[in-house]
């Protein structure tokens, strides 16, 4: 099937000449971050995780989100999704690998990687993220090309495919939930130590995803012969709506416990995201953007008229997505480090080669979910 | 079976699926962590502490510091971003946030309190380690690096309360003024830390900040021996440790 992504449109080819030149734009810089080391970016003694895990982060949320597509088709046999649900797949599979690709720029010793696998530790979540991540991103290949290929024989999937598919709903919820528990089981990070930040985190994911996924359809119905039609995605709509929903909900639980219980050391992460601490207020303007596109995307996803008018949806989708990225990315990561131990307030701004990589990891993880992409539109396009 | 180009490519992922999932079941039939071999001639201690006493420490002075950092050879870059340090001293307000209120003597709000890794009993640092590049040596509690293991997540830096740890973001060794030949240096994208100079220990010396320091304000020694001078302070003081209520059982006293 893979000879399907090798023709293509002169805007085909365009795209992806313009992810190829991103993509080694970002390896350029990388390689001058191998040799001059990770001070070449914003991070500091202070402030150790910033960018690259923060994409990490809200990327491994996006690739969980196809199990709302896998869910209902598979498990309630809701056959709208029959059509889409393969690109919630594949859009999980480029997520994972831009995942592990953000952690592998994020490493200081990048060569030494397999030193988690040569000393397997199970007390780390960190040896356990790798494994959930591996096999998510191995079920969604094998559960992807196996039944896209079955489909292009117009034969049902095979039979030995359905226990991997039913397997993949609670794997996706694991990966999302272990992700969490990087951060939430550090005792001396209080902005981290919530035992919400799962459930947050799964929230966000099944608002961010699926709006993506919204936009994806959109500009897939732009550029080739293939719909995903109207249903499908005014479902999609409704559980974007929902899970921003419970997503606000649950960060307003976060404020009502900081702020009335009034322990300073956890008020003043949240004063320092949307107030400012002690003058430094480096995300303040970032995260009132969040707070913002948040509530332009809950009053147009929330009201019917304007969710059901693909012009309003998507602009709500763009909003969610963009809200969440800045919550769920920079606001989340660099928060937990900000003050210090030490009581010390150091601010985080991401230099050029550290944004040029982080780019470069996009283009590429664009580029594979183009390809994949081409793949199953020409094989749905050609069997319809 | 029909043998072509897919199979072959389907066996060969296979296989490296398999080459993944042996370190797993490894790891969950671990038997346990190997032992270390202790120097004949080393100090012997079951359970290494230090009690500092900061009312003992003159307002600039940074003889411990000196001393540390220069048998490590601890790299000074002169920016706050790079910076990387085993034993500093910060102003007690923020060494202990908690005891601090606004009627506090305004002098012992700004008293510099010498602060490094507190070697807890119950490291998260150790916990959270996906390769055990950082671990606890059993035999005596000292919380160690292996800089060779050492992938340069930074999850132990989350993981530490203290903020005890520093990663080397560029080469550090530029940067060394003199280097001491007689310890390792370390190369960049690794996390380094005070190891309670147990490479000193081992010929039988005391850390160095314990013997730079002139005044006496850092006491070095087994919490395990009743005998020993720390267990005496520990008797005759009222002391404090960074963060007691985390659980992860410091071992560094101070006099308060």
């Amino acid at each position: 099937m893979l000879e399907k992504a090798l023709v293509g449109s002169r805007t085909y080819w365009s795209w992806v000449a313009f992810l190829l030149i991103l993509l080694g734009f970002g390896f350029f810089f990388y390689l001058r971050q191998l040799d001059y080391g990770l001070g070449i970016t914003g991070m500091s003694r202070n402030v150790t995780w910033a960018l690259y895990i923060a994409q990490f982060t809200f990327l491994v949320g996006v690739a969980a989100s196809a199990v709302m597509l896998v869910l209902p088709y598979y498990l309630h046999d809701y056959k709208a999704f029959g059509k889409i649900t393969i690109l919630g797949e594949f859009l999980a599979v480029s997520s994972v690998i831009m995942c592990i690709a953000f952690i592998m720029v994020d490493l200081g010793q990048p060569a030494r990687a397999f030193n988690i696998l040569l000393y397997p530790t199970i007390s780390s979540i960190l040896f356990w993220d790798m494994i959930v991540l591996s096999g998510y991103l191995l079920l969604n290949i094998v559960i992807g090309w196996t039944v896209l290929a079955a489909e292009k024989k117009t034969l049902p999937p095979p039979n030995w495919v359905k226990p991997i598919i039913y397997l993949s709903i609670p794997w996706a919820i694991s990966i999302h939930t272990v992700t969490a528990f990087i951060y939430a089981g550090l005792p001396g990070r209080s902005f981290w130590l919530t035992a919400l930040m799962a459930p947050r985190f799964l929230a966000s994911a099944f608002a961010s995803g699926p709006a993506l996924l919204i936009l994806l359809c959109f500009i897939i119905r732009r550029f080739t012969r293939f719909d995903a039609g109207k249903d499908p995605v005014q479902m999609l709509a409704r559980i974007v709506t929902y899970s921003t929903i419970v997503s606000v909900f649950f960060i307003g639980m976060e404020l009502f416990t900081v702020f009335y219980s009034q322990v300073p050391e956890h008020m003043q992460h949240f004063e320092y995201l949307f107030i400012g601490l002690h003058g430094h207020r480096a995300l303040v303007p970032w995260m009132w953007a969040a707070v913002i596109l948040g509530g332009i995307a809950l009053a147009l996803l929330i009201n019917p008229y304007t969710r059901r008018k693909e012009g309003p949806l998507a602009i709500a989708c763009a909003a969610v997505f963009a809200s969440l990225w800045i919550e769920k990315g920079l606001g989340t990561v660099v928060t937990g480090f900000i003050p210090s131990p030490l009581e010390k307030i150091t601010e985080y701004f991401p230099t050029g080669p550290e944004v040029a990589i982080t780019l470069g990891v996009w283009a590429m993880g664009l580029l594979i979910l183009t390809i994949l992409y081409k793949i199953a539109v020409a094989v749905k396009v050609e069997t319809e | 079976m029909k043998s072509s180009r897919r199979r072959f490519l389907q066996v060969v992922g296979l296989s490296l699926v398999g080459l993944g999932v042996r370190p797993v079941f490894g790891a969950l039939a671990g038997n346990g962590s190997p032992k270390f071999i202790m120097s004949p001639q080393g100090l012997k201690g079951k359970r290494w502490a230090m009690v500092v006493n900061p009312r003992r420490c003159p307002q600039e002075c940074k003889d411990c510091i000196e001393a540390c950092h220069r048998e490590h050879n601890v790299p000074e870059f002169g920016n706050p971003k790079d910076e990387i340090k085993w034993i500093w001293n910060e102003p007690f307000k923020d060494v202990f946030p908690a005891q601090e209120h606004p009627y506090m003597e305004e002098k012992l709000k700004k008293r510099p309190v010498i602060v490094l890794c507190n070697h807890c009993d119950n490291p998260p640092c150790v916990r959270v380690c996906p390769t055990k590049a950082t671990f606890k040596r059993e035999e005596d509690g000292i919380v160690m690096m292996d800089y060779h293991r050492c992938i340069g997540c930074r999850f132990c830096i989350a993981g530490c309360p203290y903020g005890a740890r520093s990663m080397n973001y560029r080469d550090p060794r530029p940067f060394i003024k003199k280097i001491n030949p007689f310890f390792p240096t370390r190369t960049k994208g690794v996390v380094e830390k005070c190891n309670f100079c147990e490479e000193r220990l081992a010929q039988g010396l005391l850390p160095a900040c314990v013997l730079a320091c002139q005044e006496k304000a850092l006491t070095f020694g087994d919490l395990k021996n009743s005998q020993s001078e720390v267990r005496g302070l520990l008797r005759t003081h009222f002391t404090i440790r960074r963060r007691p209520e985390l659980g992860t059982h410091p071992q560094v006293y101070y006099i308060v």
